[in-house]
């Protein structure tokens, strides 16, 4: 039931493969999730958003909007590089926790840790653009952190932002 | 005989109309074996006149007493002690606990406020406290929800609430109150959820809103008059709105959240007011006014006499809360009312507190790089303003650029650990962040209640240095230079104390209280207390026993940049992670270490 409505929700938000469009590159080179590759955005076998690091070390253009839409949402609380802080747990190691969808939930609706000795509280991002523009970003650059494949820091080369993202999220923000 | 004077002082106050109140508070701001203020007096010097601990015996300190508060949180702020009671605070849910001196730390009553836990994430940053205020046997507390409560200092009864502000707009609170006359003088914070800042003073009998300054805003709202003056000259109308684009100085920042200083011969309130939101300066054109500000209000109708704006359009988030440190020394052989203060952005102002007039303004590290200088020349068209470095603007590199290299980071130079002054040696004892950073600005779209923040920052130690993140330093405000400097492995998040016992007092965020000779900077004192400290250390005497105490409990603003280590992605791959991480040397608590000498 979840999951049904995540995927109503979030489907068109999150650009998942039955979006249909230019599917190319089957069969992606290294040994990263990433089966294949769709107006700029890279998916698992699965149809799951995730990162796309070339062996040169370029990243795809979500990863780097997500290192970049992290350090301003989601830095303040979880600290630089997904490394968790006093405040709030690693989002690194989260990611490997929960799957896709359970991430874009929590994030959604928030969620609340609060006992004796706990004051953990996230609060719900589902209304902030700013977040829920870049869901998938932040997702993949978090998997890529989990996974070990990208180092800590600003990445140091990018693929350019395909005209299909920035036409999403131009319409994203503009949005209501 | 201190003991009958403190009992006099606090029945008197019991009687006493809250206009006498003041004198009272005054008076025990003077009496040494109290602490009965925050920042120590009005003028901020967080100075004790105890000389029991001294540089030749402080090396013999042992713990006397500890007190676990409950709460496993970033611990800011530091206890008070007023007569034979201390009231210690905590962090979100903010409790308060008066501890009775005189049966081993009994507590004599507790009291917990029943806040909304919806508050927690709209904190940016931790739910820290910056501690609870005395005035009239009254103890004022101001929680993270913005209810400020007054509670008898004897028995923790409710006397009367307050609301200040709206936390699902994103307006909370962190700091402190000042007890004022009649009046407690309140902050506000969301600098990066688009709050409007203000200050705002509350009757101390009622709670009643007396008056209420804007930081950015309408000449009405932020109570400017033809009399308030910038530099020297008077400050014309709408100089707030006409320095922004149409209404976005109503989501503008400029919060309020740091320690504030009172002259009672001036009558004048002095603060800093914060950073303007968004983090991305491209968004808001103007010097938006008057964000990073000092500020000197009048304390019975809040009027701006003067303001300076340290940091116009700010680039780099140097949210300019830092505290106004109050002192009169004699510059041309003529004795100055002066008010000195050690900005986020890496300078040390000096300035007159009577008139504003702006005297030195100087780097306080010498990593500072983001502006050569202050114009200090009174004919040219940018007196008083940072001459900016190029490569260094964020906004002159415009949205979607990183800028490399810019020092200080956002942390500043010093952030709201407050600095120490003593009379005797005439030296600033300052606690410092030595860390720079990498700034990308980029477009974001605000929504009530949600972070509004505009930037991606990288942080990592000043580089070509000690390669630690912070130093803790001596500094001569008239000079201005660096008498002496030690160099600590994580940025200073603790309150430094001074004593007329030639020692100063800090506390690492590793966890160590160290006493150090005021003249040399040579350490004579360490102790590991259970966790990091950001509190601010404080001293009181005790059945003629001179005791100094302070808060561990790591979190904060360092204990979320500082938990997994920073890293520099300029040093190349082999150095990332390079950097010691905090999370290696300690982990949450919360406990108040009382320290004296053996018996």
């Amino acid at each position: 039931m979840k999951r049904l409505r995540l995927a109503l929700v979030f489907g068109a938000v999150a650009g998942l493969a039955s979006a249909g469009g230019a599917t190319e590159n089957r069969g992606l080179p290294g040994n990263g999730p990433a089966a294949y590759k769709e107006d700029g955005r890279y998916f698992t076998e699965d149809g799951v958003p995730t990162y796309f690091i070339a062996e040169d070390g370029t990243v795809d253009w979500l990863t780097f909007s997500g290192f970049r839409r992290y350090h301003a949402e989601c830095h303040v609380c979880h600290g630089p590089d997904g490394m968790g802080s006093t405040y709030a747990p690693p989002l690194k190691d989260a990611v490997e926790r929960m799957d896709y969808y359970d991430f874009v939930y929590i994030v959604s609706n928030g969620i609340q840790n609060v006992d004796v000795s706990h004051q953990n509280v996230m609060p719900t991002f589902g209304q902030n653009k700013n977040v829920m523009c870049y869901i998938d970003d932040i997702y993949v650059y978090l998997k890529a952190r989990g996974d070990g494949a990208l180092q800590r820091g600003r990445p140091a080369k990018r693929e350019d932002k395909s005209d299909a993202v920035a036409s999403f999220e131009a319409e994203c923000m503009a949005g209501g | 005989m201190k003991k009958l004077f403190a009992f006099t002082s606090v029945a008197a106050l019991c009687a006493g109309s809250a206009a006498l109140a003041n004198d009272e508070l005054l008076e025990l701001m003077n009496d040494p074996t109290q602490w009965v203020i925050q920042t120590g007096n009005y003028a901020n010097h967080r100075y004790s006149g105890l000389d029991q601990i001294n540089r030749e015996n402080v090396g013999n300190l042992q713990v006397a007493w500890t007190f676990s508060t409950g709460v496993l949180r970033g611990h800011e702020g530091s206890p008070l002690v007023i007569g034979d009671t201390m009231y210690v605070h905590t962090p979100f849910p903010n409790i308060v606990y008066a501890l009775d001196l005189n049966d081993h730390g009994r507590i004599k009553w507790k009291y917990e406020p029943q806040q909304d836990s919806s508050v927690i994430p709209v904190m940016c940053c931790d739910t820290v406290n910056r501690g609870v205020a005395y005035a009239n046997n009254t103890i004022f507390l101001h929680q993270a929800d913005t209810t400020i409560v007054a509670l008898n200092a004897e028995t923790g009864e409710v006397k009367w609430t307050a609301v200040n502000g709206d936390p699902s707009i994103g307006e909370t609170n962190t700091a402190t109150v000042m007890p004022v006359k009649d009046k407690i003088i309140v902050g506000i914070s969301g600098g990066e959820f688009g709050v409007q800042g203000h200050i705002t003073a509350y009757d101390m009998e009622t709670g009643e809103l007396a008056w209420r300054g804007y930081s950015v805003g309408p000449d009405d709202q932020i109570l400017f008059d033809e009399n308030t003056m910038s530099l020297g000259k008077p400050v014309p109308a709408n100089s707030s709105i006409d320095s922004w684009e149409g209404d976005q100085w109503k989501i503008g920042g400029g919060t309020t959240w740091g320690w504030y200083s009172y002259d009672p011969d001036l009558n004048l309130v002095y603060y800093g007011t914060g950073n303007p939101s968004t983090w991305n300066p491209s968004q808001r054109p103007g010097d938006n006014k008057w964000s990073m500000t000092i500020i000197a209000r009048d304390a019975d109708t809040g009027m701006a006499k003067w303001v300076y704006q340290k940091t116009p359009h700010d680039e780099w988030d140097y949210d300019g809360v830092n505290e106004n440190i109050l002192v009169d020394k004699e510059i041309d052989g003529e004795m100055r009312k002066l008010l000195v203060t050690f900005d986020r952005n890496g300078f040390a102002y000096t300035l007159d507190r009577a008139t504003g007039e702006l005297l030195v303004a100087e780097k306080y590290d010498p990593a500072v790089n983001w502006a050569t200088h202050v114009d200090m020349d009174p004919a040219s068209e940018t007196y008083g303003r940072p001459m900016v470095v190029a490569d260094y603007s964020t906004a002159q590199n415009g949205e979607d650029v990183n800028t490399t290299g810019i020092c200080p980071a956002a942390l500043g130079t010093k952030d709201q650990q407050p600095a120490s002054y003593s009379p005797q040696t005439g030296l600033f004892y300052v606690p410092t962040n030595h860390v720079c950073m990498d700034y990308e600005p980029f477009r974001v779209s605000y929504t009530a209640g949600q972070p509004y923040v505009g930037a991606t920052l990288s942080m990592y130690p000043a580089p070509d240095s000690h390669g630690g993140m912070g130093n803790f330093i001596a500094w001569d405000a008239l000079a201005g230079e660096i008498k002496w400097s030690i160099p600590e492995q994580f940025s200073v998040w603790s309150g430094a104390l001074a004593t007329a016992g030639d020692v100063v007092f800090y506390g690492t965020l590793e966890g160590f209280l160290k006493a150090v000779d005021a003249e040399t900077g040579e350490e004579l004192y360490r102790f590991k207390t259970p966790s990091g400290v950001i509190g601010n250390v404080m001293s009181y005497e005790h059945d003629g026993k001179q005791y100094v105490g302070i808060l561990s409990g790591v979190g904060g603003w360092a204990g979320i940049g500082l938990a997994a280590g920073l890293t520099n992605p300029n040093d190349g791959l082999g150095a990332v992670g390079g950097y010691a991480a905090l999370s290696d040397y300690t982990a949450l608590g919360g406990q108040l270490t009382v320290f004296k000498l053996p018996d």
